[in-house]
């Protein structure tokens, strides 16, 4: 498969060949080399419960039955895996484009939108961010780090790392650990960082997927001009959206590029530096989970696990499904706020599906590298009764009791 | 001053041929009210074919019944116009409403018609010389308002709950004075049509003034009718977390939280929910939160007012029994 | 049917209320403004009758808080006209003193129906539904979870009662209807139609400055209970706990 590079970016980047993405693409004259060979849907792990798969409402378009496909599940149970993208033989940007334009469709046409998806479309317009919190509390996390955590516009200077905490760590209190971790790793790297506080907007990939255009556009105007006003080298996340986003999307509609990194990249390659800082043990089975974003679409399947290979006494065990085959946790795209939905059509949570291939290896540790995992893939060990037998840990907070020691459970 | 002018009203509602708990919650307040103010208590009955409800109102030192067929269907309208007529005959000092449908409906009217003052969803009302000082609740229960009414006679809407019902309740019959309508009711531009019933089908959660919400320690579907018979003891409903609704246990209109519903009850009792975040976004807003839970470090014991680290099947029949015993059924 | 929609901004709870200096009134500078839910649903509910009625819909709102992005969703929304009442203060702003500036600017504007919210989390002096009605004389109803047309000058609502009871009350027009919620959920309205319609629309403005502003209660002081970090743990054996819940609940008033 071909690979590409990202504009501008200091690293070469493994990226899908769904690289050019325009924003107002004419989305039905974009599918037009669609063959029907049905390889989307063969391959969407939710297609089973949906009205109708992927190639169907290609080909329900394309005869000018669109409201068929409006009016039925198919837009909602998309969760943004990107594995039909990654797989269809004439390059056809299903996930960046098809679903977000039928979901833009619906809205459009008011038709009823379903309440939590329709919250943290609202909540992310008013508040910037989806979980509906106030900008104020955007620093709450920082009081537990137990290491400074600058915040830019105070510390009005150039600073090597201008840190883009996200959302979900800023406010999930399950979340909130793990940006605390980050913190403490990065101060005792001696890494020069600074967060941007409350002027922190979402960078809106997930609303963006979930169709609401012009509440994305809202966020890449403010998102840019907010970037624009401070000096940094690099631009740091541990949210593999917001990477995703700045990776692929924003230069594609900005034609800007952006120096961003998600943790992964960044550690992994100071290992160095980080290395003779992991001095506690952690004994333990460890298996990783590709997740979608850095996974299939970014190709940075090494640097995770580098980084746990990197902590002493962790021995790393493979899921099956692993790397650019991984099964998809279900939260992105929306489905973060699409739960019930996905639920009551499919019958299942594809986290539950996917903690049954990490139990499968028989390891301590499920590792994560995404916000959105931690609570699903726990969520799930408790509904498969298996809360006893693995816990779930993002690499930073491994990284984080291997320099600090303490129990990893 | 009018010889009214030191009196305390309380409007007093009924639908379907009983008298509202919190009417007689504000006849206890009333009295107190009444004596500092040196006023008489006046329960004022607006209806049809009201006749057996007015003895239970001799916490009250009368009664003023207006009987009339237009009034026994409630319209804001015609009521308001004959609480109008009767205040401007014998203005009394203060006119208390309960905050609810009705209550709200006739004091706004009245605040304007009548040009008196009106402070709403009062927690507390005391006299200070001549001053009325009133404690309402706003913004979620985030903010109280002390308000003051001095040498003025006001309206108050007062919260359902906020004052005990007992002090409103006597045994023996009150003084009742009937009369009819003093003015018109013919020709209203508001009718009464006919009441509906809630429609068969399941619970709106969102309505209910008290939630048992059940979590993964409730373990098996058979333990539901446990949860079932502690809502019926405390007048509300039985809610879920999302594991249980997962497991089709109750129906997702129960499910509260992030995907379900958010619900902001007087009264949220949390059985074996442990408190994710998720679940905390859909009761963050109930006024008294009581979490069971067997761990001590459940989440949910940092939203709730009060916690009980247990095992809730101890708990649930104590709790049962000392219910079932106050109702007078056998424990 | 000419149907004027009242929206009105309330702080937004998201953020912790601060009280100002003088502890009798919030401080406005950290306050978020936010549109009424009540009132949201009062919008859906006229937007309901223009999608199957044919309605046309003005809504009006007083000039503070961000009110401009209320007015302008809701003519993205659908409504036909939006009007901002200028010429008066925020500050010391009674519910009394909103109706009485509702009534200001509804003079020598045709409305056969008068929608707004029922309450609003900030009501202290009264709730503007009922109080404008009783300025304008008008027929009222509130706490209405249904308003259909019987026919050109006459309404049927749902006034809502606890337990789901509800009384289906006709009322003739004009009239003013306090409205807890509508039929269905308010409707989404995508941001790309907002940002549209405030490049393409534009809202009236309105002098209301004449109008005297009734004083409303003295306000003593204001209190923010203190929420507990944590709660407090009740102890002894099941039937100690469970009596001392029973007395909680009846302290609260939760158990008569």
């Amino acid at each position: 498969m071909a690979t590409g590079h990202v504009r501008g970016a200091a690293s070469a980047v493994q990226v899908h060949p769904a690289l050019s993405f325009d924003l107002h693409e004419d989305w039905r004259r974009a599918f037009d080399p669609c063959i029907q060979c049905g390889m989307c849907g063969g391959v969407c792990p939710l297609a089973h419960a949906m009205d109708h798969t992927p190639r169907r409402a290609i080909h329900l378009a394309r005869e000018g039955l669109l409201d068929k496909v409006l009016q039925s599940n198919t837009l909602w149970l998309c969760v943004s895996c990107y594995t039909c993208t990654a797989r269809c033989p004439t390059g056809l940007k299903i996930t960046d484009v098809l679903f977000p334009a039928l979901r833009d469709a619906a809205i459009t046409a008011g038709l009823q939108l379903p309440g939590e998806f329709k919250r943290a479309l609202d909540n992310t317009y008013r508040y910037g961010n989806s979980l509906g919190e106030g900008p104020r509390k955007r620093l709450e996390w920082t009081k537990g780090a137990g290491v400074p955590v600058p915040v830019i516009s105070q510390v009005r200077r150039r600073v090597e790392v201008l840190w883009l905490v996200e959302c979900y760590p800023s406010y999930h209190p399950r979340n909130q650990v793990q940006a605390q971790a980050m913190a403490r790793i990065m101060h005792a790297m001696g890494v020069d960082f600074a967060v941007l506080g409350p002027e922190e907007h979402c960078l809106g990939d997930c609303e963006r997927l979930a169709g609401e255009k012009g509440l994305f556009e809202s966020l890449v105007e403010y998102n840019t001009s907010l970037l624009d006003k401070y000096e940094y080298d690099i631009l740091v996340t541990g949210d593999p959206h917001a990477y995703n986003s700045l990776t692929r999307i924003y230069p594609a509609i900005t034609g800007r590029s952006y120096p961003i990194r998600h943790y992964i990249e960044f550690f992994a390659g100071r290992l160095d530096a980080l290395k003779p800082l992991l001095t506690h043990r952690i004994d333990a089975r460890v298996t990783y989970h590709d997740n979608c974003c850095l996974g299939r679409m970014c190709g940075l399947y090494e640097p995770p696990r580098e980084l746990l290979q990197a902590i002493p006494g962790i021995t790393l065990v493979e899921m099956p499904f692993a790397r650019h085959n991984a099964l998809c946790c279900g939260g992105g795209g929306g489905g973060m706020w699409l739960d019930t939905v996905i639920w009551q059509a499919a019958g299942e949570r594809l986290s539950d599906r996917r903690i049954g291939h990490a139990l499968a290896t028989g390891a301590d540790i499920l590792a994560v590298s995404c916000p959105f995992e931690t609570p699903r893939f726990e969520d799930s060990l408790k509904s498969t009764g298996h809360e006893d037998t693995m816990v779930v840990r993002d690499i930073l907070e491994l990284l984080d009791r291997s320099m600090q020691g303490g129990t990893v459970a | 001053m009018n010889q009214s002018g030191r009196d305390v009203w309380v409007y007093v509602e009924h639908l379907r041929g009983a008298v509202a708990e919190h009417t007689y919650e504000l006849l206890g307040k009333g009295r107190e009210l009444a004596g500092a103010l040196g006023g008489r208590l006046v329960a004022i009955f607006l209806g049809e074919g009201v006749h057996p409800l007015t003895d239970t109102l001799g916490a009250a030192d009368s009664v003023l019944c207006v009987e009339d067929a237009a009034l026994a269907g409630f319209t804001p309208q015609a009521h308001a116009s004959v609480l109008r007529s009767l205040a401007e005959q014998q203005p009394p000092r203060l006119l208390l409403f309960g905050a609810t449908s009705m209550g709200m409906d006739l004091a706004s009217l009245l605040s304007t018609t009548l040009r008196m003052p009106l402070v709403v969803n009062c927690r507390d009302i005391c006299v200070e010389d001549h001053r009325i000082i009133a404690t309402n609740q706003m913004c979620g229960g985030k903010l109280l308002c002390q308000a003051e009414i001095a040498d003025a006679p006001a309206i108050f809407t007062v919260l359902p709950g906020a004052f005990p019902a007992a002090q409103g309740k006597s045994d023996h019959p009150p003084a009742v004075q009937r009369i009819a309508t003093p003015v018109p009711l013919e020709g209203l531009r508001t009718r009464f049509v006919r009441l509906l019933e809630p429609a068969a089908g399941d619970v709106d959660i969102t309505k209910a003034p008290v939630l048992v919400a059940v979590g993964r320690g409730i373990q098996r579907q058979d333990n539901l009718a446990l949860a079932e018979e502690l809502a019926g003891l405390l007048g509300g409903a039985v809610c879920a977390s999302r594991p249980v609704i997962d497991q089709g246990w109750l129906p997702v209109t129960r499910q509260v939280g992030k995907s379900g519903m958010i619900v902001k009850p007087r009264f949220y009792l949390a059985l074996g929910i442990s408190g994710a975040s998720e679940h905390i976004e859909g009761m963050k807003g109930s006024e008294l939160v009581v979490a069971i839970n067997s761990d001590p470090k459940a989440p949910i014991f940092e939203v709730a007012d009060y916690g009980v680290v247990a095992d809730m099947f101890d708990i649930i029949p104590a709790l049962l029994g000392v219910l079932r015993a106050r109702k007078g059924l056998a424990a | 049917m000419n149907i004027a929609v009242l929206l009105n901004m309330v702080p937004d709870l998201v953020e912790d209320l601060e009280l100002d200096a003088s502890g009798t009134a919030l401080d406005a500078q950290w306050m978020r403004y936010v549109l009424s839910e009540s009132d949201e649903h009062a919008l859906e509910q006229a937007l309901l009758l223009k999608d199957r009625h044919g309605a046309r819909v003005t809504v009006l709102a007083l000039d503070y808080g961000d009110v401009d992005e209320a007015l302008y969703s809701s003519l993205a929304k659908g409504a036909d006209e939006a009007v901002r009442l200028v010429g008066i203060p925020r500050e010391g702003l009674t519910k009394r003193a909103i109706a009485v500036a509702f009534r200001e600017a509804l003079r020598g504007m045709p409305a056969d129906l008068i929608l707004t919210g029922v309450f609003a989390i900030d009501d202290l002096d009264g709730h503007v539904a009922g109080l404008l009605a009783g300025l304008l004389d008008l027929p009222f109803v509130g706490v209405t979870r249904s308003v259909e047309p019987v026919c050109d000058d006459r309404v049927v609502v749902q006034k809502e009662y606890p337990g789901g009871l509800a009384a289906e009350i006709e009322v003739d027009l004009p009239a003013v209807i306090g409205v807890l919620s509508a039929p269905q959920p308010p409707r989404y309205v995508p941001v790309a139609r907002i940002r549209e319609t405030r490049r393409t629309r534009a809202v009236t403005a309105h002098d209301v400055s004449s109008i005297e502003i009734p004083p409303g209660p003295a306000i003593l002081r204001l209190l923010k209970p203190e929420p507990a970090k944590r709660a407090e743990m009740l102890a002894g054996s099941p039937e100690d706990i469970a009596r001392q819940m029973v007395a909680i609940l009846q302290e609260r008033g939760v158990l008569r």
